[in-house]
């Protein structure tokens, strides 16, 4: 394993592992954000999160299969059907996650503690068997929409895909605007009231109830838009590959601190990189057991997570 | 007032079962000889997950890895291909024993974790060992799997003729074959034996002070230690016994497959089927978890295969689409019953008696 590991550390190599790293690490992000805020404000592990992003790619493949049947990558048509596809996915993964939160979570809010950890497990196996019939059993494939030639000219050595920027580029906005919403609406004030004490922000004349729906709105949207990025990035999607990004995405959540947003982007950037410099050096199935094995040391020595503070126990 | 002993009535009516001829002909005819013992290693496995989760109340969401410990243990220590051929008895404890340790290695680090986190470490460290089973090929098999795993001999006063009886033994008076593979009592009883035992074990550890410990680092870690309740101590004690009974259940399903499965069936779905089981029943409620094991194993096992094969003979499907296959379906209703129990019934089909329901 030596010898190999020193006739790969060419510089080329690490730089494109770091860039895999970081376009994947901004895809956890966007899907660790449902993740985090949705446990900031109901302390709720929503393991169906996952799977609600499984669905967005299950979407995105239908989509691109009756749209944009013979559409030359990197058209003005291809780039107009990805964002149409960039609105109309997290519309729908948006009303989806919030639906679930109306019908299911909300009616077990004073329910014992499991209740809804177990109902979110119940509705991921009810999203999995939709995608399951939505795309079948096997692996579907989805379309390139953007040419994946490398922007840095052919006979460079380092690679940077079209994808690659538009992911870059897609998700920063989405981030920064995150963060500005949260932090200077009021909306955002409400959230972060509900997040610290429901029953304070209620007697504070907050509508819990709508807080809540609006935190399961923009974590089912910004899992869409997550969805649409790794259809186009991955072009290979199934019924179950939703807990396994879930996994990841909740992770990085746990290593930047759950309930913590820019702790979330943090720990998602870690855990692309550490996943990308596994696999480009060892093997995926390495890579997977680095990530948990991670995530547990963190968990021993800082269980508030990197930028988590340190809560007491209440009493 | 005298309660009926129901546990021991239904467990007299499994052990005799099978010596009805009705029932005997019903088992034969719908091949449930090797379903049976299945299900009650699941059972087995449920109440080990019932320990930790029921009991002490901690979130463990890696219960299948102690399980593919233990059958991993057993089959190094019993195939061919190794140097250590152990006997069945020795190699089942020492299944059990090893996966104890471990257990004791995971949790001890870990035990000053919230829920959540510690579901989170389990969860990882379920991953983790999935991935280490897979990579050292060269111990475990791997995805060729171990085998064959030798079926356990038969003891001496079963097999041995009685010169007061026509020179018959206790097998040819019970009319059972000795061979495991064609009889599929021997493994029926073996593993309802276990189930028995460790049903009465955990009762009796459940009324201990070890029990009424666990109870009380269930219902408020904070108060519990107040009263002088070691809640570390007592939470290790849990994921132990948990481990412990978990790997034992792993090294009877590797001896009755006769092989190891591949390290990928031990993932995290089998932790929540074994989860979603225990918690349909009724968390902590020992009766309750055999019935969320009957009902979810028995429903993947028995009642999916027979109305797939069922639906196929009616030629209900006849270009074979995937949404009109039967067993397509399982993960939904799997998921509808969760979202309906928790909905209506948060405590499970049958309750535990002392459960705080504040």
């Amino acid at each position: 394993m030596f010898p190999v590991l020193l006739a790969s550390l060419d510089t080329s190599v690490l730089i494109n592992i770091c860039i895999n790293g970081l376009v994947y690490g901004f895809l956890y992000a966007l899907i660790a954000l449902g993740y985090t805020m949705v446990y900031g404000i109901v302390e709720l592990i929503n393991f169906a999160h996952g799977d609600l992003f499984m669905l967005g790619t299950m979407l995105v493949w239908t989509f691109v299969g009756v749209v944009a049947v013979g559409v030359a990558p990197g058209s003005f048509l291809a780039i107009l059907i990805i964002l149409g596809m960039l609105i109309a996915v997290p519309i729908f993964c948006a009303l989806l996650n919030a639906g679930v939160d109306v019908a299911i979570y909300r009616p077990l809010r004073t329910a014992p503690k499991l209740a809804p950890l177990v109902s979110a497990i119940g509705v991921s196996f009810v999203f999995m068997n939709i995608g399951q019939v939505w795309g079948g059993s096997q692996d579907v494939n989805i379309a390139t929409l953007i040419p994946d030639n490398n922007l840095l000219g052919a006979d460079s050595s380092i690679n940077l895909s079209g994808t690659d920027v538009l992911i870059m580029a897609v998700t920063i906005p989405v981030m920064i605007m995150l963060t500005l919403f949260v932090k200077f609406t009021s909306l955002g004030r409400a959230m972060r009231a509900t997040a610290q004490n429901p029953v304070a922000a209620q007697l504070m004349g907050i509508q819990v109830n709508r807080v809540i729906s609006v935190t399961f709105l923009i974590g089912g949207s910004l899992a869409g838009v997550a969805s649409v990025i790794y259809a186009l990035k991955v072009h290979t999607v199934n019924f179950q590959m939703g807990f396994q990004n879930g996994l990841y995405a909740f992770t990085a959540v746990v290593l930047g601190g759950i309930g913590n947003i820019p702790g979330a982007v943090v720990g998602s950037l870690i855990v692309g990189m550490v996943y990308s410099l596994a696999s480009g050096y060892a093997d995926n199935l390495w890579a997977t057991a680095m990530v948990f094995l991670i995530m547990i040391i963190i968990l021993i020595f800082r269980p508030q997570g990197i930028l988590g503070a340190r809560v007491r126990e209440k009493v | 007032m005298h309660r009926i002993p129901w546990g021991l009535l239904i467990f007299a009516g499994l052990a005799a079962g099978p010596f009805i001829p009705l029932v005997q002909t019903f088992v034969l005819e719908n091949n449930l000889g090797s379903t049976l013992p299945s299900l009650f290693i699941g059972a087995i496995l449920g109440l080990a997950l019932n320990v930790v989760l029921g009991n002490a109340g901690q979130l463990h969401l890696g219960i299948a890895a102690f399980y593919g410990i233990g059958a991993f243990t057993m089959a190094i220590l019993q195939v061919a291909i190794y140097p250590f051929q152990w006997g069945f008895w020795p190699a089942l404890l020492m299944a059990a024993l090893v996966s104890a340790f471990i257990g004791i290695v995971l949790s001890s680090p870990t035990l000053r974790l919230r829920g959540d986190y510690l579901a989170l470490v389990t969860l990882g460290f379920g991953v983790i060992t999935i991935t280490l089973l897979r990579k050292f090929d060269e111990i475990t098999g791997g995805k060729q799997t171990l085998n064959p795993i030798p079926t356990p001999k038969l003891p001496e006063f079963l097999t041995s003729p009685y010169t007061w009886w026509d020179n018959k033994s206790l097998l040819n008076l019970l009319e059972l074959g000795d061979d495991w593979s064609k009889e599929y009592r021997l493994f029926y009883f073996l593993t309802l034996g276990f189930l028995a035992a460790i049903y009465w074990l955990l009762r009796n550890i459940e009324r201990s002070r070890l029990g009424r410990a666990w109870l009380a680092v269930r219902e408020d870690e904070l108060a519990a230690t107040c009263m002088g309740i070691n809640a570390a101590r007592m939470k290790l004690a849990a994921f132990a016994l948990s481990a412990g009974i978990a790997g034992l259940a792993g090294g009877l399903y590797a001896v009755k497959t006769g092989t190891t499965n591949e390290p990928t069936y031990f993932d995290f779905s089998l932790s929540v089927t074994v989860l979603c089981a225990v918690i349909l029943g009724g968390l902590g409620s020992r009766n309750g978890v055999l019935l969320g094991i009957l009902f979810i194993n028995g429903f993947e096992l028995i009642l999916a295969p027979q109305l797939d094969s069922y639906l196929q003979k009616l030629n209900f499907n006849p270009e074979g689409k995937n949404y009109l296959k039967f067993s397509n379906w399982k993960l939904m209703i799997f998921g509808l019953a969760l979202l309906l129990m928790m909905r209506f019934r948060p405590y499970g089909i049958i309750p535990e008696r002392r459960a705080n329901r504040g």
